[in-house]
């Protein structure tokens, strides 16, 4: 049952991503911004799948909700019809391609060839309270870090929005 | 059809899977939101690896790792699309081939 839904989420979340970034029907940002949203959506499921709960849950709540809802408000922001015109060059998507494909090579033949999860057992538990027991003690300095950063990125983002960009 | 049991090499291979989809897209699409948008594919792909290590493991470092992650990506989105529109204002445009020299 297990092994059946890992199949189902990974091919879900491949498929989807590889929508977002080549779409052969549309090259509309807002579908490839959809597509994002499936992606991340079928992650969180692998997320549940390997007992990440707390993690599957901010994965839906913060990239699901709010950093897809501000792509969203950008696309539609930019007005951006004219650019879905433009054709692509045959010389940018053979580099792309060749390049990916090594690199896909040399991640896939390393995987496999170590067998990095052998004689390892599944026990890991992601529930909230351990995770926040150890966000709190463990790493508390870093988590208050990161709160002076989402300040400094707020300041950041409004200042960057004014009309007048000094 | 049997498909193998589901180990730790498979989550790898998926993360692998889509974390060369979205170079594939930073590298190949020329939309400034698209790229975008396939970099937070990539960052989601190096996440799926460290919670699948943190799982195989039993060490739960990795998944605050991954905490930490995704509220940085947060708040490099905010800043990122900020960006976007100041430039797009300045520019009229979002494409990587306007968008070429570095004077505003």
């Amino acid at each position: 049952m297990q092994d059946a839904l890992f199949y189902l989420f990974a091919a879900l979340t491949l498929l989807c991503g590889l929508m977002v970034v080549v779409n052969p029907l549309s090259r509309n940002p807002v579908t490839s911004a959809m597509f994002l949203v499936l992606a991340i959506v079928s992650m969180a499921g692998l997320f549940v799948l390997l007992h990440a709960f707390f993690l599957a849950a901010v994965q839906i709540l913060v990239y699901a909700g709010a950093v897809m809802v501000l792509f969203l408000f950008v696309v539609m922001l930019l007005d951006l019809k004219e650019e879905a015109r433009r054709k692509i060059k045959v010389f940018g998507i053979a580099t792309g391609l060749v390049s990916v494909g090594a690199f896909a090579a040399v991640m896939v033949a390393s995987i496999v060839g170590t067998h990095p999860g052998k004689g390892l057992i599944p026990q890991g538990e992601g529930t909230t309270p351990v995770l926040g027991k150890i966000l709190f003690t463990q790493y508390l300095l870093p988590f208050e870090i990161l709160s002076v950063l989402l300040l400094v990125a707020m300041v950041g983002a409004i200042l960057l929005s004014k009309k007048d960009l000094k | 059809m049997s498909l193998p049991p589901v180990g730790l090499e498979h989550y790898l291979v998926v993360s692998a899977a889509l974390f060369c989809l979205g170079l594939l897209g930073v590298i190949m699409r020329r939309n400034l939101l698209v790229i975008y948008m396939s970099l937070e594919l990539m960052l989601n792909a190096a996440n799926l690896a460290l919670v699948a290590f943190s799982r195989y493991n039993h060490n739960l470092n990795g998944q605050v790792m991954v905490f930490f992650i995704i509220t940085v990506a947060a708040a490099e989105v905010a800043v990122g699309l900020a960006l976007i529109v100041a430039l797009f204002r300045k520019r009229k445009s979002a494409h990587v081939e306007d968008l070429t020299s570095m004077k505003l």
